[in-house]
């Protein structure tokens, strides 16, 4: 069949720049029709001439927002005024920063696909409730701004961008985003007045209770600190396949092998595997952050790779390092990875001999 | 699951592929009829993959029912017959759906006509030995099917005595059927199977008997229980086994009829005879049937006029150069909401507009789509997501061709096999970002064989 389609293609004369979006719209000959049944428009375009509609860009960001409405609900019961306060100035910031720069770049506005509320909730939800108020809204122009729009917007970007401006503004107000900046001993909502359940861990070597982590009763990002509440939303993403199952998978062995082995050199700490995984960003990232399809690989087998990776750099950040999470540069180093891991597993066509690599 | 065939490794399934909705409700139980003969046919010189045919006729030359009009000149290619009796017409170029121009001799209906059940019986009637293969030589049951013109009927158009003939060095451990009909909407195959079993199953035997065939299979999808009784019970004593497949697309590739069969892969370029099979369609091995059993040539094919954009969907018997636009007639016209006409089934269709152009040995249908069935979501960027990955059923990598294609980057779609790709459409199908991928393939499809002539 191949001779016949490239004869036909071979006429189409503009081979470089396809008008691919408009059908042609062409009125059928009718010289030869004696009834004068009605004359529908007949398009004319490239099969398929069905598509899956009940799963569409736009259907994945919703996906999202519905996934992550677990998260935000347990935030403000934890958090209160703090969250509310934090998730609508990143929100708000995020969608003035995508109309700014798109409005720039001249290009039209895509605030209609969600892609920059999500970026704006998850920034939102991965600082401190104390934070002050222009660091959400730096890092939210910085997330847009360098982290999507700068590589020519939704798809484009090799960095996540909630993670870039989270990035930015770790270094740029270092303060705010350390350990202290968690903290804030007069406030009156509980959590806040706690040191994070990974930073009490790192400098007092005290453990928190499984169960404090498990429901979230504990300091920490906005969105990080229920691990019940990842889970519920993080399925419901890996359900609806919005979210690919392999990244949440990779990580979390990753960090249970990992884990098992420090265990095991640290036997007495009491802060054991499951702590590692209940703790800190570790579930909100694998599920939310690290899942982002746009950033991560293409085929299951390097997703599960960019998982294990993820997983394997948090634990060695979280073990080694001065910092007591890792997760924000762990995903960031993966992105950074992505476009290698792509090509190292570029799949076998069907029936091919493996090429030896 | 397994296929539970004896000396078959097939699970019944294969990889990946994608669930279009089936949509065959519209023609699956119209029993085939016969369109009256039309005016006029016009017969175009290229019907299939290779040389066209060399005209035979000239103009005012009268011709009658199965006469040569067009002889094929090459190897691969097919002969031409008159469909009709009547009057040969001043030769003419003709655009087929697919895009290309070819010249076509039209023939003008005069004298007296096989008309209904004389031209069914003509074609598909009286008895049909399963007992006679045998008798006949290898060789001359291709050189029959060869006479007769005949090509694959399921799409492909590929002259049918180049894939069905005697040959020394392969073994051919299996003859596949396939009478899956993948395609949604798509019904002539799966009426073939119910109303003419006896004709499939003989010009199965034969096939598969000028092959050298060790055995016989007819794979079915199992949303198809009707069909795979009445091929049992036609096909009792014959040794000739029915594989009940799952249901999928592309489920009726040839590649994947294989894998889902035999559990073997043909390597991207190759041909089902290097894993030792042949393949062929329910529709085809029937018209073999007729060239040797009656020497029938193939004037006539079954197809589907069907959609929810056609008044009173059907199965017919048509003349090969009938135009689309008379079996749209016959079928109570388009409806107010038809949007696109397209030759073959949604997926790997073409869609045209000119209702004059002629039906070829390959077209299997006609759907006629709505609004409704072709709307989509609007083009977004790729997101990356990987769907189009998880679904091809070659294991390629459609987004990377697709932005190789379009930013015409020769060694991007060269390096990730774009010329494996059957443009089957399930990248397409199932791409959130409603990107055209398949569009896009073809032209860097065009790009590459454009760069292997320099
Ligand atoms: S399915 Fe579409 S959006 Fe997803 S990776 Fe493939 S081309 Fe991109
Ligand atoms: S790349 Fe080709 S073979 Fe793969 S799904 Fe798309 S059209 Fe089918």
């Amino acid at each position: 069949m191949n001779d016949q389609k490239q004869q036909s293609d071979s006429k189409s004369p503009d081979v470089k720049k396809p008008d691919v979006k408009k059908p042609d719209v062409i009125k059928p000959d009718t010289k030869k029709k004696k009834n004068d049944s009605p004359v529908p428009i007949v398009q004319v375009t490239s099969s398929p001439h069905l598509s899956d509609t009940s799963f569409t860009t736009q259907r994945m960001m919703i996906d999202v927002l519905i996934a992550l409405l677990p998260v935000i609900g347990m935030s403000i019961y934890v958090f209160k005024i703090y969250a509310v306060k934090q998730l609508l100035i990143c929100l708000v910031s995020c969608l003035a920063a995508e109309v700014v720069f798109v409005k720039m770049r001249g290009k039209s506005l895509s605030i209609t696909d969600c892609s920059a509320a999500i970026t704006g909730l998850i920034l939102g939800l991965s600082l401190p409730g104390p934070a002050p108020w222009y660091v959400g809204f730096i890092a939210s122009f910085v997330a847009i701004g360098i982290g999507k729009v700068i590589y020519g917007g939704l798809g484009m970007n090799l960095f996540n961008p909630a993670m870039v401006g989270r990035a930015f503004v770790m270094i740029a107000f270092a303060g705010s985003m350390a350990a202290s900046g968690y903290l804030d001993q007069a406030s009156a909502v509980d959590a806040i007045t706690q040191a994070t359940p990974l930073d009490t861990f790192k400098q007092a070597g005290e453990v928190t209770p499984l169960f404090d982590l498990f429901v979230g009763l504990t300091n920490g990002s906005l969105g990080e600190v229920s691990a019940i509440a990842c889970i519920i939303g993080g399925l419901y993403l890996c359900i609806r396949r919005t979210a690919s199952w392999e990244i949440p998978a990779g990580i979390i062995a990753s960090v249970v092998v990992l884990g098992l082995i420090t265990d095991m050199v640290t036997a007495s700490s009491g802060w054991n595997v499951l702590h590692h995984i209940f703790s800190g960003a570790l579930l909100f990232g694998a599920f939310y952050i690290a899942t982002d399809p746009v950033t991560s690989p293409l085929t299951p087998k390097g997703k599960f790779i960019f998982g294990v990776g993820a997983g394997a750099i948090i634990m060695l950040l979280r073990i080694f390092s001065g910092y007591p999470e890792g997760v924000m540069f762990a995903v960031l180093l993966m992105n950074a990875l992505t476009p290698l891991i792509n090509r190292w597993t570029i799949p076998t066509p069907f029936g091919a001999i493996k090429k030896a690599a | 699951m397994g296929l539970k065939i004896e000396g078959f490794e097939g699970s019944g399934t294969f990889e990946k592929g994608v669930h279009p909705p089936g949509r065959k409700n519209f023609s699956t139980d119209i029993p085939i009829e016969v369109i009256p003969t039309p005016k006029k046919v016009v017969l175009p010189m290229s019907q299939h993959i290779g040389a066209p045919c060399a005209s035979q006729v000239k103009a005012k030359q009268e011709v009658t029912f199965g006469e040569v009009i067009g002889k094929a000149k090459a190897f691969v290619s097919a002969p031409i017959h008159s469909p009709i009796n009547g009057k040969v017409l001043k030769a003419a170029n003709v655009t087929l759906p697919n895009g290309r121009r070819v010249p076509a001799i039209p023939i003008k209906a005069e004298g007296d006509q096989l008309e209904g059940k004389a031209l069914m019986d003509e074609i598909f009637g009286g008895d049909w030995s399963k007992d006679c293969a045998g008798k006949y030589d290898p060789k001359a049951i291709s050189d029959a099917i060869n006479d007769a013109g005949i090509v694959g009927l399921g799409g492909a158009a590929f002259p049918t005595h180049v894939k069905i003939m005697p040959n020394e060095d392969k073994p051919i451990d299996a003859l596949l059927i396939n009478g899956c009909e993948c395609e949604p909407y798509l019904t002539p195959d799966y009426r073939m199977m119910i109303e003419f079993p006896e004709a499939i199953i003989a010009g199965s035997l034969l096939a598969g008997h000028a092959v050298g065939a060790k055995k016989i299979v007819i794979g079915i999808e199992d949303n198809k229980p009707k069909a795979v009784e009445s091929m049992e019970k036609a096909a009792a004593g014959t040794g000739i086994k029915i594989a009940r497949l799952k249901t999928k697309y592309p489920q009726g590739s040839e590649k994947h009829l294989i894998m889902s069969v035999m559990k073997r892969k043909v390597p991207p370029g190759g041909l089902p005879i290097e894993v030792g099979a042949a393949v062929s369609n329910v529709g085809t091995v029937a018209a073999i049937a007729g060239a040797v059993l009656k020497k029938k040539p193939l004037t006539h094919r079954v197809v589907c006029v069907t959609g929810a954009g056609i008044n009173n969907p059907k199965n017919l018997l048509v003349p090969m150069g009938i135009s689309y636009g008379e079996l749209i007639d016959f079928c109570g016209g388009l409806t107010k909401d038809a949007a696109r006409i397209i030759s073959g089934g949604p997926m790997m269709g073409f869609a045209f507009a000119d209702l004059s152009t002629p039906v070829t040995k390959g077209a299997s249908g006609v759907t006629i789509l709505t609004n409704k069935d072709v709307k989509k979501a609007d083009e977004t960027a790729c997101v990356r997501c990987g769907r189009c990955v998880d679904v091809c059923p070659l294991d390629l990598v459609p987004s990377k061709l697709a932005v190789g294609s379009r930013n015409s980057n020769l060694d991007v779609v060269q390096k990730y096999n774009i010329m494996a790709c059957l443009e089957c459409g399930c990248c397409s199908y199932t791409c959130p970002a409603s990107l055209p991928i398949v569009q896009l393939i073809r032209m860097g499809k065009a790009m590459v064989a454009a760069s292997a002539k320099k």
